[in-house]
């Protein structure tokens, strides 16, 4: 096993180390008992309603939140035992969005991806200038290069933290929403773009969204998120169907195999009765 | 002061490597910085020659200008580049942690705390001294220094990051709840020491020789020794606390030594010069406008600018209306505003 989550728990607020975690009105927003496992390689799509838990979850992985209950394992090893460094090393994220407090150039802002593999006081030197080049290539955003990061369109803003991330080096990419609030164009780019990540560099993405037909199009499996909870997790084919959609949003949905894009496409048609 | 435009726009840029940048910008801003502590001896009420100063044929004793230059001025002149670059270097690390480009080294409550500190040993004229610190400078240093572990234990719990929002608020209302006690304790005060209290808010580089600085270095370069590290990861942390721990930096960590190391520097400087303001917000703005925000130039370039910054002010304040003194304190901030609007509306 690659990467699991075995039976985490979650509270916004609770104290860490606490044995018991109760979801419930009044409550804050826990993930509760959640489990599965992410294939090497593999393309995960994180599916749920807004709030289910999926940016928690992706926070848990990413060693930036600890669970209260479970674990998260990378290759058998806790990543709460894994040093920070180490694990930036290894895994990389790319929020939903990122708003630097200064205006630094693309270029800064994709080198600073480095910092896991430098040490203290080292600066970056031409291997590091040459891992961010590529970035910036695999991305097309080379022309960018110079161009402070705020000045940016939303789409290029999404290839460019992209590109950050892959200057990570990492053998995990976690994206949160990757395409959310970018037109239909810029959707289909980022889509691709991840595709080929996934095909060329073998590297293993997590990707959490609520867009039915972009995990339909990307993802080889699924976890659907309900309430904090584990609704259902397999192969694509086997999960996304009407039935799991209107229990997952309480819509009813025409789900079918779409020939042109060569994939299934989800049309919601009405909130279930 | 400045920086010409062509050296400027050779730092510059954002997209040449690092070490060119960093190199580049350790030799300018170290020249000018150099320039200042140099020239600034020189200029005063009595004027003398560098050459004569450094003049080894003649005896120490009967050398009025090597005298001039090494006694009189040269520890006043050094304590402004202590000072400057003390303060100037903490803005820009509050600045990253705090990711509020308006956070100077006072935000954290250290200026009010170490007035309090400051007005207390003057209204009960306090003869409490340690090594090379005198009372005032020694209160100042305890009043910093309980400030700011009070706003530091307002802002953590253990195990989690620390609010920056919690530790800003604190530290704004931990500045105006001093200042209130300030206000009361002058309002109890007679004239006299109420006005020295008000001369030492104003800012004093008159250190009358190199003991007061020996008595703060350690302070500051302890100080500085835990902010050094930081530069990079304080880039990550202007982006995000999430972005900087997906990355690889401690966060945790990271926060208190900055917050630690700004409080010792802080306080160092405020013991030696009284609380100067202005310094630690416009020269490490001035640095972005020139060199751009990476904090690996930003740092060491604000730290020499707000040497050869404090150093200059004080140049103006001893020569403007001499043989009156302006508090340096004053100076700063009425040169140095115009001046940063100028070119805030320039670059804009």
């Amino acid at each position: 096993m690659f990467l699991t989550a075995e039976h985490i728990s979650f509270q916004y607020g609770a104290p860490p180390g606490r044995s018991r975690v109760r979801t419930g009105e009044g409550r804050a927003f826990a993930l509760d008992d959640v489990s599965f496992t992410v294939e090497r390689g593999s393309l995960t799509g994180l599916l749920g309603p807004n709030g289910c838990g999926k940016t928690t979850l992706l926070k848990l992985i990413a060693g930036v939140l600890r669970p209260h209950q479970g674990t998260v394992a990378l290759e058998g090893r806790s990543v709460a035992d894994i040093p920070r460094r180490q694990l930036a090393q290894r895994v990389a994220v790319v929020p939903q969005e990122t708003h630097p407090a200064f205006d630094y150039t693309v270029l800064e802002m994709v080198l600073m991806g480095r910092h896991p593999h430098l040490g203290l006081l080292q600066l970056e030197g031409p291997d590091d200038l040459r891992i961010g080049g590529e970035a910036l290539a695999a991305t097309g955003t080379t022309h960018l290069a110079a161009r402070p990061y705020m000045t940016l369109s939303g789409g290029e803003k999404q290839r460019v933290v992209i590109a950050g991330a892959l200057t990570q080096q990492p053998g995990v990419l976690l994206l949160d929403e990757p395409t959310a609030s970018l037109d239909l164009a810029f959707q289909l780019e980022i889509a691709a773009l991840l595709s080929r990540l996934n095909r060329d560099r073998g590297v293993t993405m997590v990707l959490a969204t609520h867009d039915l037909n972009l995990a339909a199009a990307l993802c080889d499996a699924l976890v659907l998120i309900r309430d904090g909870r584990v609704l259902a997790r397999g192969a694509t084919r086997d999960v996304l169907t009407s039935d799991m959609v209107r229990r997952l949003y309480g819509v009813e949905a025409d789900v079918r195999f779409h020939e042109p894009s060569g994939h299934v496409t989800v049309v919601p048609v009405r909130r279930a009765p | 002061m400045t920086v010409s435009q062509p050296a400027a726009a050779a730092i510059g840029g954002g997209i040449r490597p690092i070490r060119a940048r960093l190199t580049a910008t350790l030799l300018v801003f170290g020249g000018v910085a150099a320039g200042a502590c140099l020239v600034a001896p020189l200029v005063g009420s009595t004027s003398i020659s560098l050459s004569r100063a450094f003049d080894r044929s003649v005896p120490f004793a009967d050398n009025v200008d090597a005298q001039i230059f090494f006694l009189a001025r040269l520890p006043r002149v050094l304590a402004g580049a202590l000072a400057g670059a003390a303060l100037a270097s903490v803005g820009v690390v509050l600045q990253a942690l705090l990711r509020n480009p308006l956070a100077s080294p006072y935000t954290l409550g250290v200026s009010a705390g170490s007035a309090l500190g400051a007005m207390l040993a003057i209204s009960f004229g306090a003869s409490v001294a340690f090594g090379p610190l005198s009372p005032v400078p020694l209160a100042s240093l305890a009043g910093a220094c309980a400030a700011a572990a009070l706003v530091y234990a307002l802002a953590t719990k253990p195990g989690r990051p620390m609010s920056t929002s919690v530790l800003l608020l604190a530290g704004v209302t931990l500045n105006s709840f001093f200042s209130a006690l300030i206000l009361f304790v002058q309002y109890m005060a007679d004239f006299t020491e109420t006005y020295r209290t008000i001369r030492w808010l104003m800012g004093d580089l008159d250190v009358g020789g190199v003991t007061p600085l020996l008595g703060v270095l350690p302070l500051i370069a302890a100080g500085w020794a835990m902010l050094a590290p930081l530069p990079s990861s304080l880039n990550l942390l202007s982006v995000g606390t999430d972005a900087a721990a997906t990355r690889g930096v401690d966060v945790a960590r990271t926060q208190r030594m900055a917050f630690i190391g700004a409080a010792l520097t802080t306080a160092g400087a405020v013991a030696l010069a009284g609380p100067i303001g202005f310094v630690g917000i416009v020269v490490p703005h001035l640095v972005r406008l020139m060199i751009g925000v990476d904090h690996r130039v930003v740092l060491p370039a604000s730290a020499l600018l707000g040497a050869a910054f404090l150093v200059g002010c004080d140049l103006i304040s001893r020569t403007i209306l001499a043989p009156v003194e302006v508090p340096v304190g004053i100076v700063t901030a009425m040169l140095g505003g115009p001046f940063f609007l100028w070119l805030l509306v320039r670059k804009a």
